[in-house]
């Protein structure tokens, strides 16, 4: 028992926080977020060198898959360190859902076709849950709202309750619509499929479990990491800015709403964490660890960007600024991958059973 | 990062809690499952004894003074089965988590040699004399004064709020000792010995209808120089020093005894069918989500080593457990509707639930309220700039 980071793991994370402090700035977010098309909230030229110069793609994925080994835990260091500057990369969708899926429920023969390309950053795979989605022999029929940077994706591993299937991109009765996305850093693309024929994943239930954890300590993290981002701008901003004479941070009612969000990000990082150690070490506490790490984390988050603006003013209000990256992000991933009413209503049934 | 425990760790909670459960079988049945701190003293005491002769009185002490000299990992799977076990918490606490440490911080050699062994064994039970009438939230405004005659100390003030001064057998107590001087500086750190003349206890009954804490009056009591702690003008100091110890393995103790308040209270929602109820199921969850959360902040705190800097997850626990229990006790309030409201004896006494209702609000008070914990994350955590004060 030993809750800190090793060495290793402290290294990774300085690491990929200088890496995203130095190059994911706001003007690059920017201009991906002003993209169109394929590049839709893509900053290409971050993403090709977070997969081939930083190397960091391949964390979270087995040696033997290809992969750089290590666990959820490096993976979260790493989503926490992206999230904090609100980087507009496809790392949920191509890396954290479809390679985690794949390499969890693909053949070895699916995963040498695919997981190369995606951890080099060459494909770009979007993830693709419906439960509504059938299956008629390999032939899909259905249609899945939500797609993370779905118009830049070459693949799609596509997910029902049940079964796990890749689909080409541009295979026929495959329809991709991009979607005006409130959080431009990471828009969503409606996929229909109209009897596509998908390619079945070897273990769909383990690739969509794997999926799941990898998908819901990301996000978690990610918001982690942009809690505590929310946290030190506003704290900046609280100690030079001057009103009635005095730096507006030294007044109670505004050093108490920061404490509040301190209080908050604190359990936030336990509970990353926490969830990101227990599915690594096959814990039996990991099933609830990681609906409490997404539930506790995306509200945590969502908190402190909605007081980040509230705390900056009318200048919060702005475009220029870099709030409402933040608050837009933290909405989103309150809604993805499950609200925290669910999450929680996961944990609920845990220890109470189903409703009566 | 590693949140397991090895095989030999395992082994040794299995030896806690065969020691443990023996004991709440046996000579000590009559004190399993209290939960009150005020419930059989003179039997929790003899239990505090018990500890002691076998050596789990401070397992995290160093052997030559009592202790085991126990790992991390040890001393939390200990204050674990403690818990589980469902043994009465330590009637002892200020002494072993507080004085004990103080003193082996800052005593003299000869100190500790008169205190710490006899702390270990259960034999002397300490309580703690820092707030006053005028000195609650500001706590450097003690008024309390000391003065040296013929080699001992003279006190004369007040205390307030001395939990379990009734049953302790020392009291450290916080004075003024430079005439004339104000906030932090010209305070001395004495270590008094209650059963004297000079010192009166009276009760303070609480909302609960108990009376764990207490008003403590020094009349020209008197205490040896030699039971000064540090030296004279570095009561302050010591006192913080202190504080800092507050955080200690014995959070994890405390976890578990909120584990199982928490457990009654999900028996309770089964029971009377408001787990049916999809708004209390979503507040069962984040309570259960919040308690764990909090374990998990404790074992990050308690296995940072790197001093160096200001420690997150140390700085919020207090303001996040109070508050973390205070709502607790608002929802078994709405679980147990109007049933949580009576009690079947004739006494104004309350069951578990209840009485978590009522006590927790001295939660978010005692030990620094949640607006003064606001204040030290912001200012030690955040380094906001500090409220302007005024003339003390």
């Amino acid at each position: 028992m030993e809750f800190v980071f090793t060495e290793e793991q402290a290294m990774i994370g300085e690491t990929a926080r200088a890496f995203f402090a130095e190059n994911a700035t706001s003007e690059r977010t920017r201009k991906a977020m002003a993209a169109t098309g394929q590049d839709a909230g893509i900053d290409r030229e971050l993403w090709t060198a977070f997969c081939q110069e930083l190397g960091l793609s391949g964390i979270g994925i087995p040696e033997s898959a290809g992969g750089a080994g290590l666990g959820l835990v490096e993976l979260a260091i790493i989503a926490e360190a992206a999230g904090a500057q609100v980087a507009a990369l496809p790392m949920l969708g191509s890396l954290a859902l479809s390679a985690q899926a794949l390499a969890a429920g693909g053949s070895a023969e699916q995963q040498a076709a695919h997981l190369p390309g995606l951890l080099s950053g060459a494909v770009i795979a979007g993830y693709v849950h419906d439960a509504g989605i059938t299956a008629n022999g390999s032939s899909l029929t259905g249609s899945a709202g939500f797609a993370a940077h779905g118009s830049s994706a070459q693949l799609f591993v596509v997910t029902s309750n049940t079964g796990a299937w890749l689909v080409p991109a541009d295979a026929p009765c495959v329809t991709v619509t991009p979607l005006t996305t409130m959080d431009q850093t990471r828009p969503y693309a409606r996929v229909t499929l109209a009897a596509a024929q998908g390619e079945p994943l070897a273990d769909p239930a383990a690739a969509i479990a794997a999926a799941h954890r990898a998908g819901f300590v990301a996000v978690a993290a990610e918001a982690l990491g942009g809690a505590q981002a929310a946290l030190d701008r506003t704290v900046a901003y609280a100690r030079e800015r001057v009103q009635f004479g005095r730096p507006i941070g030294s007044f109670q009612a505004y050093k108490h709403r920061l404490a509040d969000l301190m209080i908050e990000i604190e359990q936030a990082r336990s509970a990353v964490y926490w969830a990101a150690c227990a599915v690594d070490e096959g814990s039996e506490e990991a099933a609830l660890a990681v609906h409490a790490a997404k539930s506790f984390a995306a509200d945590t988050f969502f908190l402190c960007a909605g007081n980040m603006i509230q705390l900056h003013g009318g200048i919060g209000f702005t475009w220029e600024h870099d709030a409402h990256l933040y608050f837009k992000r933290a909405r989103a991933i309150q809604s993805m991958l499950g609200s925290g009413e669910w999450h929680r209503e996961q944990v609920a049934t845990m220890i109470l059973g189903e409703v009566a | 990062m590693k949140l397991g425990f090895s095989a030999a760790d395992e082994l040794f909670r299995q030896e806690c809690a065969d020691w443990l459960n023996a004991e709440m079988a046996g000579e000590f049945r009559d004190i399993k499952g209290i939960t009150k701190l005020t419930a059989s003293p003179e039997r929790r005491k003899e239990w505090e004894q018990r500890l002691g002769e076998a050596k789990w009185g401070c397992i995290g002490w160093p052997e030559q003074w009592g202790g085991r000299n126990a790992t991390l990992a040890q001393q939390v799977i200990f204050a674990e089965e403690y818990a589980r076990a469902g043994v009465p918490g330590r009637v002892n606490h200020i002494g072993i988590e507080l004085a004990g440490p103080t003193i082996l911080a800052f005593g003299s050699e000869e100190q500790k040699r008169r205190f710490l062994p006899d702390i270990a064994a259960g034999k002397t039970i300490f309580c703690q004399g820092f707030s006053e009438p005028g000195a609650g939230s500001d706590l450097a405004s003690v008024r309390t004064k000391g003065r040296l005659e013929n080699g001992a100390w003279i006190v004369n003030g007040q205390k307030i709020w001395t939990s379990l001064a009734h049953i302790s057998d020392w009291i450290f107590v916080v004075t003024r000792t430079e005439e004339g001087s104000k906030g932090p500086k010209g305070l001395t750190f004495l270590m008094m010995e209650i059963d004297q003349p000079g010192i009166e206890i009276r009760g303070i009954k609480q909302i609960n209808g108990d009376a764990e804490f207490n008003e403590t009056f020094f009349t020209d009591a008197r205490c040896p120089a030699d039971s000064m702690i540090g030296a004279v003008g570095d009561g302050w100091k010591i006192a913080m020093g202190l504080l800092a110890f507050e955080r200690g393995v014995s959070t994890l103790g405390q976890q578990m005894a909120f584990r199982n308040e928490l457990d009654e209270l999900i028996a309770a929602a089964k029971a009377n069918s408001a787990a049916s109820n999809p708004l209390i199921r979503q507040r069962i969850a984040k309570a259960e989500i919040g308690l764990r959360l909090m374990r998990y902040g404790a074992l990050r705190m308690l296995s940072n080593t790197d001093h160096s800097k200001i420690d997150g997850a140390a700085l919020t626990y207090k303001i996040q457990w109070a508050t973390w229990r205070r709502n607790l006790g608002e929802l078994a309030m709405d679980v147990l509707g109007q049933a949580g409201e009576v009690t079947e004896g004739s006494e104004y006494e309350w069951d578990t639930l209840p009485n978590l209702f009522l006590y927790s609000r001295a939660d978010t008070i005692y030990g620094g309220t949640n607006q003064i914990q606001r204040n030290l994350i912001a200012e030690r955590g955040l380094g906001l700039p500090r409220e302007p004060r005024g003339d003390v």
